[in-house]
């Protein structure tokens, strides 16, 4: 496939660039249509969101009221924080205007007169990049007033963060664009009642505003022929850990794990075996590495095989991985994230944390599993947001399918196991 | 006898800033973050003298200020050294050695993580990811990444800062 979210043309970061490639065009062309009209056809597409839920994007667009006394919002999410997770930031500097054409795309589409992009704010380099992207598009006219002469107008701001993975989660983000601090809202309301200041907003993932000018250009029933008929397009992987080339690959979606690992990312450094793979950032649920044949980047294959897509972020491990150090240093992640508004994860997580820390250094009871599969358990489903299920999937798969990694560290009063060494060849 | 102390309060430039900044949202405490990195842009670190005239530039009560500063692990809640440094420890740099960059931090700056060099040039600290996981391991210091990081690189780093 061809690449269409990075094509490798040169500087196509620039306005003058990307209008030489087409860009832009897309948008004309919704500017002509009906707002009815762009929404079906992104509805038709399947396209599925790229931030982790894979929500179809068309159809989260018509949730929007279409006559609102209130104004209307649209958030683009590039908070970018699941661990494994580094596609939002490759569109932020090789393609931003894709990005930014997309968004105006869906404001129309929407009926949308403003739109923030709320990019987590250690990436001050990429803010900086994608908001000079941003004032070209504005001094060109497609963002603004009467925006090429259609009658139809519309403010991009960029909202910068300042380091809370909970925002990315979307309630969480309104929150932190009003100002306030990143906790999750109840829902209901959605969003699409009850959003941004209590008017009616969207949440769309950076990766899937930039599939938006790709639907149009090739139409909806190209664009569902790409990868897996039920989860179509190009996708952005990201492959890190233990791989010879690491990197953002972009692939139609349907490719299976081994060949991302084995042809996209060089495979496994001095061909050991695979160990474990987490196949869409840290919250998607581990997967051994002797049961990835057949097992593809999509939504149904994944599900199938007992994970997710999520972010598309995929964690390499090699055989001589010690995987007890993973899971807990996963779970301390849950636990320094955790907002602190639910019990169930605010504790647990910790509980999880120091339940772990024992088995890492070889001084947990064999009752300590149960125990902690207890834990996670009672996180799961009893939280606001999903972020007590992020923490409670890592440690459910991990005993599920490594539960003899836990098992040889549950002997509390004998000789601790020695922990295996680092891969030297990665040194 | 009080001592003189600085004012506390934003540069022009920054007030000039927030006003500008207001005009995008329904609401002025939606600028809360911005005027919050304003502050800490210009004074290092974020104090309780620097919360309040914040919250007075945008008509935010002190406590709300207070609640968010201490939400979002990027602000400074005490001075830190010229050069902040955060090393990425998560599962991507873990799997690639960040540990081992950790280690060679400390016993260069001879100081532990969270802690500050006596000069005041260096604070090093652990990060959450980065979004650095390709390009594994990474660190940030102030607003700039470093990535494919090992030991003979820190220090390249580390000697061209002043």
């Amino acid at each position: 496939m061809e690449p269409l979210l990075l094509p490798p043309i040169p500087d196509l970061h620039r306005i003058d660039v990307y209008e030489a490639s087409g860009g832009y065009a897309m948008f004309r062309k919704a500017l002509g249509m009906k707002p009815g009209e762009v929404t079906d056809e992104v509805k038709k597409s399947n396209l599925r969101g790229r931030g982790g839920a894979c929500f179809p994007t068309g159809l989260k667009w018509t949730f929007m009221p279409k006559d609102s006394a209130k104004p209307k919002y649209l958030c683009v999410n590039g908070d970018e924080s699941e661990p494994g997770t580094f596609k939002d930031r490759q569109i932020f500097e090789f393609n931003p205007h894709l990005l930014i054409e997309g968004t105006l795309i869906a404001c129309y589409a929407m009926g949308i007169t403003t739109a923030y992009l709320y990019i987590r704010g250690e990436y001050k380099r990429w803010i900086d990049l994608v908001q000079k992207a941003v004032d070209d598009a504005y001094a060109r006219g497609y963002i603004g007033t009467d925006i090429l002469g259609s009658g139809y107008s519309t403010n991009l701001y960029i909202h910068r963060g300042a380091g809370a993975y909970i925002c990315g989660e979307e309630s969480s983000l309104m929150n932190s664009l009003e100002g306030q601090r990143g906790y999750p809202r109840v829902k209901p309301p959605f969003p699409a009642q009850n959003g941004l200041w209590g008017c009616p907003t969207t949440i769309n993932n950076v990766e899937t505003m930039a599939n938006v000018p790709i639907i149009l250009r090739i139409g909806w029933e190209s664009y569902s022929k790409i990868g897996a008929p039920k989860h179509p397009g190009p996708i952005l992987v990201g492959v890190s850990g233990h791989v010879n080339t690491p990197g953002v690959f972009e692939m139609p979606t349907g490719v299976p794990l081994l060949d991302i690992i084995h042809q996209y990312a060089g495979g496994v450094p001095g061909n050991k075996r695979i160990k474990a793979v987490i196949p869409g950032g840290s919250s998607t649920m581990i997967l051994r590495g002797d049961a990835l044949d057949g097992v593809c980047m999509d939504a149904d294959s994944l599900k199938a095989a007992g994970s997710s897509v999520g972010t598309a972020g995929v964690i390499v491990m090699d055989e001589d991985t010690d995987l007890i150090k993973v899971i807990t240093r996963i779970t301390e992640f849950y636990h320094h994230e955790s907002c602190g508004q639910c019990t169930p994860c605010r504790e647990g997580t910790g509980w999880m944390l120091k339940m772990l820390r024992r088995f890492e250094q070889s001084d947990a009871r064999p009752a300590d599993i149960d125990l902690l599969l207890d834990v996670a358990n009672n996180i799961e489903g009893n939280t606001i947001c999903a972020l007590g299920d992020a923490a409670a999937w890592p440690v459910q798969s991990m005993i599920k399918r490594f539960r003899d990694e836990f098992e040889r560290r549950a002997v509390r009063g004998t000789s601790p196991t020695p922990t295996p060494a680092p891969a030297e060849a990665l040194a | 006898m009080s001592q003189a102390t600085i004012p506390a309060t934003l540069s022009e430039k920054s007030l000039r800033r927030i006003e500008e900044l207001k005009t995008r949202y329904p609401h002025p405490q939606a600028v809360l973050l911005e005027a919050l990195w304003m502050w800490q842009d210009e004074h290092g670190w974020i104090s309780e003298e620097g919360m309040k005239a914040v919250g007075a530039a945008l008509d935010v009560p002190y406590h709300h200020v207070y609640g968010v500063v201490t939400f979002y692990t990027m602000f400074n809640r005490k001075p830190v050294g010229r050069h902040k440094i955060e090393v990425c420890t998560n599962v991507s740099c873990m799997l690639r050695n960040s540990e081992r960059l950790v280690k060679h931090l400390e016993d260069r700056l001879k100081i532990a993580v969270g802690e500050t060099t006596p000069d005041r040039k260096f604070t090093l600290v652990e990060a959450e990811c980065l979004g650095s996981c390709g390009t594994a391991p990474a660190m940030q210091i102030g607003d700039r990444y470093f990535e494919n990081l090992d030991a003979a690189k820190v220090d390249t780093i580390l000697n061209e800062l002043s």
